[in-house]
């Protein structure tokens, strides 16, 4: 029985990257991950390392396996193994620890049994991608990790509250799927805590802030985890497509579809290249996320093949971009152009990248993602929902298949003259360019890792995505939207800019409240010191010093008859009259009894 | 960068073929045939329609192009509000405490 959750190995693992000589590590760093890849492979269906926790509240189970948490466990470690491949360059040991422990939590969540793990995994994911962000050691990544790291606090705080309610409602601290028509706030402040890591507007600029930040290979790496862990939380927490009295949460499809077209929008008004691929994330994000709404075994099933080819491809033009950055030193489309007479090869594979991203025929994009709109095709009541994504998918090859290229390796030539990317970048992009066109080509592998085997619900065989009639018209919509790019070309022009997102909030009202905070606080305290420090306690040490000498000679003046002058001399040398000094002590003495 | 180098005898080597407006027309032209083709390849398939936009003639090439050509449009307008300049968020003397200095994007 395997006892040993495949996120510790990864976790643990990271332990050892610093202390190991540069050589070393670079294998390493690609041997862990292939390591949780076939130990993942391996594992057999079950709940596993469980032990008790908290009595009467069930057990927290560390490694759940099933074909959902399988699939998105073989789709994360794979990606890990190219992605480090890719980061060979890499010389530093800090990103890659951030980086393996990054990865180690989504693994972590993926195959969690409870609540509790999930949580503790998901902030652990949080706090290893903010340095991921500031490993790129650029004041802008530490301004985007600090909001990144805000607004992940943030939408943990709500999980946490929705864990918590929830585990109060059901009594056990178990992850089953809650039921639409069970619904109580605790759900609810988990979808909301889910669907901030899932970047749905208005939740969602944290992404495109802090995404394009990080360094070539960090921005590569998260783009495979943060928002695909939070699908995975949304198909194993909002459906549950063997039940049937289980309902769907329709409010995911209304969430999805709005964060598709929002992608596409947004990624039309980008400047920077990376900032495009990170909305284009946001927009296909929206198509898994409509699809858990659905929440049918089709859908569930188009999600995590979408999910599964969604990385693959997004990592490719991650690591296009990437290359690009990493040889030129610049991401904006303004500042890039012409780079396909140098840059051949990252053109070509970034290409077979942006083609799946939209779903030709004969990419991955076009057998996983037609398997969710061929579902919501089937819903007569989900018209709206099947338009928009075909919009969207339009959009998609609008924004991601030939505005990223075009700009990037062709437009204008701006002088660039860069050597091709590094060969171990060419090997991490052919390897993920061959699957791009083996699971368009060939979908038996990626059908088989599906929760229900890509069966078509309608037809009750395995789902078909090549048809005549399908090709044809996926070909025209593809198509049109070509010939609409370059007939709009002028309107598209690219402007040396950025784009207010929703982070505009919290960025201008964070320095506002910042300088709120600063004035008045800062003005206290220097008013508070000025009051009591400085003028203050200087009255006080001079009352100290001089106080008791002068009560003493008033005390004495009206007594004794004795001046006060006198009194003081008196002090000074010590030597007082017996009457004096017994007087002085019966008045000490009546001090203390009346206080 | 290739600007220094000496320019001649660079460029006849170079591989322009996209830069030459004699491929751009050829582009061109191959991006209408094909749209073309794609459009006449319509009447070989049946589509088993279930909404009843769907049944409109060249659905798909008419989505494809009014969604993208309204996305533009939208994005223009949008654009006009949401877009500032690139140092909108982070002008010289609006540095927070938090914002210092940092080093290249080094490996």
């Amino acid at each position: 029985m395997p006892e040993f959750p495949p996120a510790l190995l990864l976790i643990f693992g990271a332990a050892l990257v610093p202390i190991l000589p540069l050589a070393a590590r670079r294998i390493y760093v690609i041997a862990l991950p292939l390591a949780a890849l076939a130990y993942i492979f391996g594992l057999p269906h079950g709940e596993f390392a469980q032990i008790t926790l908290l009595q009467g509240f069930g057990e927290m189970t560390g490694l759940r396996v099933d074909k959902l948490s399988k699939a998105f466990g073989i789709i994360f470690t794979l990606n890990a193994v190219i992605a480090f491949l890719f980061a060979f360059y890499v010389k530093r040991s800090d990103q890659h620890v951030a980086a393996l422990v990054y990865i180690g939590g989504a693994l972590g969540v993926v195959f969690a049994g409870d609540l509790i793990s999930v949580y503790i995994y998901w902030e652990l994911m949080a706090v290893a991608s903010t340095f991921i962000i500031l490993a790129r050691q650029t004041e802008r990544a530490k301004g985007a990790a600090f909001r990144y790291l805000l607004i992940h606090i943030v939408g943990g705080l709500i999980l946490l509250a929705g864990i918590v309610l929830t585990i109060g409602a059901q009594g056990s601290i178990a992850f089953d799927p809650f039921s639409w028509d069970a619904r109580h706030l605790g759900t609810w402040l988990i979808l909301v805590g889910v669907l901030v890591n899932a970047a749905a507007p208005p939740f969602s600029a944290w992404l495109s802030d802090a995404y394009p930040e990080a360094s070539v290979t960090g921005g590569l790496i998260l783009s495979a985890y943060t928002t695909k862990t939070s699908v995975y939380v949304l198909l194993r927490g909002f459906t549950d497509p063997g039940n049937a009295a289980h309902e769907a949460w329709p409010i995911l499809i209304v969430v999805g579809c709005v964060m598709a077209l929002y992608g596409i929008i947004f990624a039309l008004l980008e400047n920077d290249m990376r900032r495009i691929l990170a909305y284009s994330i946001i927009n296909q994000v929206g198509f898994m996320v409509c699809a858990a709404g659905v929440g049918t075994s089709m859908a569930v099933d188009g999600a995590v093949a979408h999910a599964f080819c969604h990385i693959i491809y997004k990592s490719l033009l991650w690591m296009s971009a990437g290359a690009v950055l990493y040889r030129v030193g610049k991401s904006k489309c303004t500042e890039l152009g012409g780079l396909y007479k140098t840059m051949p090869l990252t053109l070509i594979f970034g290409t077979i990248g942006a083609l799946a991203i939209s779903a030709l025929p004969f990419t991955s994009g076009f057998t996983s993602k037609t398997m969710i709109v061929s579902d919501i095709h089937h819903h007569a009541e989900l018209f709206w929902a099947w338009l928009v994504l075909e919009i969207a998918s339009a959009g998609v090859f609008l924004h991601a298949g030939i505005k990223f290229p075009y700009f990037v390796f062709f437009n204008k030539d701006r002088g660039h003259r860069p050597k091709e990317a590094p060969k171990t970048m060419l090997i991490a992009m052919a390897i993920l360019a061959f699957f791009c066109i083996l699971l368009g080509c060939w979908k038996a592998p990626l059908y088989a890792l599906l929760p229900n085997g890509g069966l078509d619900s309608y037809t009750g065989e395995t789902y078909q995505p090549y048809k005549w009639a399908k090709i044809i018209t996926q070909m025209q919509l593809l198509m049109f939207s070509a010939l609409v790019f370059f007939l709009f070309l002028k309107l598209l022009k690219r402007t040396p800019t950025i784009v207010l997102d929703t982070d505009w909030f919290y960025r201008k009202f964070g320095k506002i409240g910042y300088r709120f905070a600063d004035g008045l606080f800062n003005t206290l305290n220097a008013t508070v010191h000025r009051v009591v420090v400085i003028s203050g306690l200087g009255k006080l040490g001079a009352f100290l010093a001089k106080g008791p000498q002068e009560v003493v000679g008033a005390l004495g003046d009206m007594f004794a008859g004795e001046s006060s002058d006198k009194i003081a001399e008196r002090l000074r040398s010590g030597t007082f009259p017996i009457g004096l000094a017994a007087l002085f002590g019966m008045l000490l003495f009546a001090l203390l009894y009346f206080l | 960068m290739s600007e220094e180098q000496p320019k001649q005898e660079k460029q006849n080597k170079e591989f322009d073929w996209f830069d030459r407006p004699k491929s751009r027309r050829l582009l061109w032209i191959l991006l209408w045939a094909i749209c073309g083709l794609f459009l006449l390849l319509e009447f070989t398939i049946k589509r088993k329609a279930v909404f009843t936009i769907e049944k409109m003639p060249f659905f798909f090439a008419i989505l494809g192009f009014v969604a993208c050509a309204v996305s533009i449009l939208i994005a223009k307008g949008l654009g006009y509000i949401l877009k500032v300049p690139e140092d909108y968020y982070e002008p010289e003397e609006d540095r927070l405490p938090w914002d210092v200095e940092g080093g290249e994007d080094n490996a």
